[in-house]
């Protein structure tokens, strides 16, 4: 199967940017050097395509009943103009993907929501969210909207300026988590105080055939997977289908350390789960690991204590741009999660000398 | 794009050069592996007294997105090694045929120089 393109992959092409398949899509991973991109973000701004993530329209009167079951976090207590983090859980509670849930500002008759789910993912909660609105019987019109909007991260310190210039300065007014509808190059965009990189930053969703328009408005740095990658690990951040995924990497939200996102006094798929493992405990908790030997810590690499043992599995990692030391993620188990306690990585069948660390490793 | 292929190195198809003085034979990676690999993080080098096998991997070098075996181009006891790169593995991108060279190795064998690729062989495999 060929793999899908942003609008802008020929502009990207023309950039010098080398891609890579990501969630079915060919995305961009690097412009320059991901250490450069990484820096620019962390240092002043840079802008991101992140046109592979999935976008998904929900309107009518049940919209809000509808997402509310299908989402681990409180639906009910948006209002028009805000947003929220949240997981898509099945039955047993395991974590189908992360997303961010926005409630439109621009929809005052009926409450109308975009859920934006990871790369891939579009046809797959098309389906399951028209599947559990016939079971249920509710009354929503979902649309899988991805192909009609190009989405931008444009992320770092110096974004809100960037914004301010490009379109309005009351974009620097929203909170985090807030987002409006404004004109970006004489488009019309929704802008969200939203982003995967620590930084301050907004996330434009703007019309395919506008695309390039918005991109060309912003004078920064191009950045591509591998800094939003190295970005992302640095504050400890998920990525769906490496940190978990249902097959190869089963976890509920609280193994995965967003528990937060769970409001078990609200009705979803998979509370019931969820509510006994709150109860109960969890085996396995989702931790960053600094190594203090030298090396790269990497997705798959064991977690084993003093004694060879295996204790748990690094499921991301990487050097850390800003820290120049080896940091990952993963799953250890529960009794040895102390922040600061050894734990050693087999790297290519040798081990090394690590710790638990608090996440964010860079503190924001 | 193009790469510094120097015309006096030779190399091998899996992005090593070497270079030899008649008896120490000095081994890295190309311009063109550099590229490939973006942000060297980390490199893994055998010890001064250490035997490479031709054609064996003898070492490991790793950027953000990648982690690649290094390959021998000749078999024999390491007699140096870089270890500047060890806090400064960015000389791999910054001067991959000078600051950024890996192994000093005296040869067991220098006819097995004579199967590695001229600079003109390896610019027409990246091309």
């Amino acid at each position: 199967m060929t793999d899908r393109q942003p609008p802008l992959a020929d502009a990207h092409a023309a950039a010098g940017a080398t891609t890579t398949a990501f969630g079915g899509w060919a995305m961009p991973v690097e412009f320059d050097s991901i250490k450069t991109e990484h820096a620019a973000v962390r240092e002043s701004v840079g802008i991101f395509d992140v046109s592979h993530m999935s976008e998904i329209e929900v309107t009518g009167p049940d919209s809000t009943a509808l997402t509310n079951r299908l989402t681990t976090n409180d639906v009910a207590a948006l209002s028009p103009g805000e947003a929220q983090y949240a997981c898509i859980t099945r039955e047993d509670g395991v974590m189908l993907d992360d997303t961010v849930v926005y409630r439109r500002a621009d929809h005052a008759d009926h409450p109308a929501y975009l859920i934006v789910p990871n790369a891939g993912h579009d046809s797959q909660f098309t389906d399951w969210w028209q599947t559990h609105r016939e079971e249920w019987g509710l009354d929503a019109t979902v649309e899988n909207t991805t192909d009609q909007w190009a989405m931008f991260a444009v992320q770092g310190p110096d974004s809100p300026d960037h914004l301010a210039a490009a379109a309005d300065a009351a974009l620097t007014d929203l909170a985090r988590f807030e987002h409006t509808t404004t004109e970006i190059a004489g488009v019309d965009c929704i802008v969200a105080r939203t982003g995967y990189t620590g930084e301050d930053g907004f996330e434009i969703l703007c019309p395919t055939d506008a695309a390039e328009m918005v991109w060309n408005t912003f004078d920064c740095q191009p950045c591509g997977l591998g800094a939003r990658d190295t970005l992302r690990i640095e504050m400890g951040f998920l990525l769906s289908g490496q940190d978990f995924d249902p097959d190869d990497q089963p976890r509920t939200p609280y193994e995965a350390g967003v528990g937060f996102t769970v409001d078990l006094a609200t009705d979803f798929l998979g509370r019931d789960a969820l509510a006994d493992q709150h109860k109960t405990g969890i085996d396995q908790q989702f931790v960053g690991i600094t190594m203090l030997d030298r090396g790269v810590p990497r997705e798959g690499y064991a977690l084993v204590d003093s004694d060879g043992e295996q204790i748990g599995e690094l499921t991301s990692g990487t050097m850390s741009p800003t820290l120049n030391e080896g940091i990952g993620l993963g799953y250890l188990d529960s009794s040895h999660t102390t922040p600061g306690e050894g734990v050693e990585i087999v790297v290519r069948g040798n081990r090394k000398q690590a710790e638990v660390t608090d996440r964010p490793f860079v503190s924001k | 794009m193009s790469f510094d292929v120097p015309d006096d190195l030779r190399y091998l198809e899996s992005h090593e050069w070497t270079t030899t003085d008649g008896e120490t034979v000095t081994i890295g990676v190309t311009d063109f592996a550099q590229d490939e690999l973006g942000d060297v993080v980390f490199v893994e080098l055998p010890a001064v007294g250490d035997e490479i096998t031709a054609e064996d991997a003898f070492g490991v070098v790793e950027s953000i997105k990648a982690v690649s075996d290094l390959y021998a181009p000749i078999s024999g006891e390491v007699t140096a090694v870089n270890e500047e790169l060890f806090d400064q593995p960015e000389l791999v991108n910054d001067d991959p045929f000078g600051d950024g060279w890996m192994l000093e190795v005296a040869p067991s064998d220098e006819s097995e120089l004579d199967d590695l690729l001229s600079a003109a062989e390896y610019r027409e495999q990246i091309a």
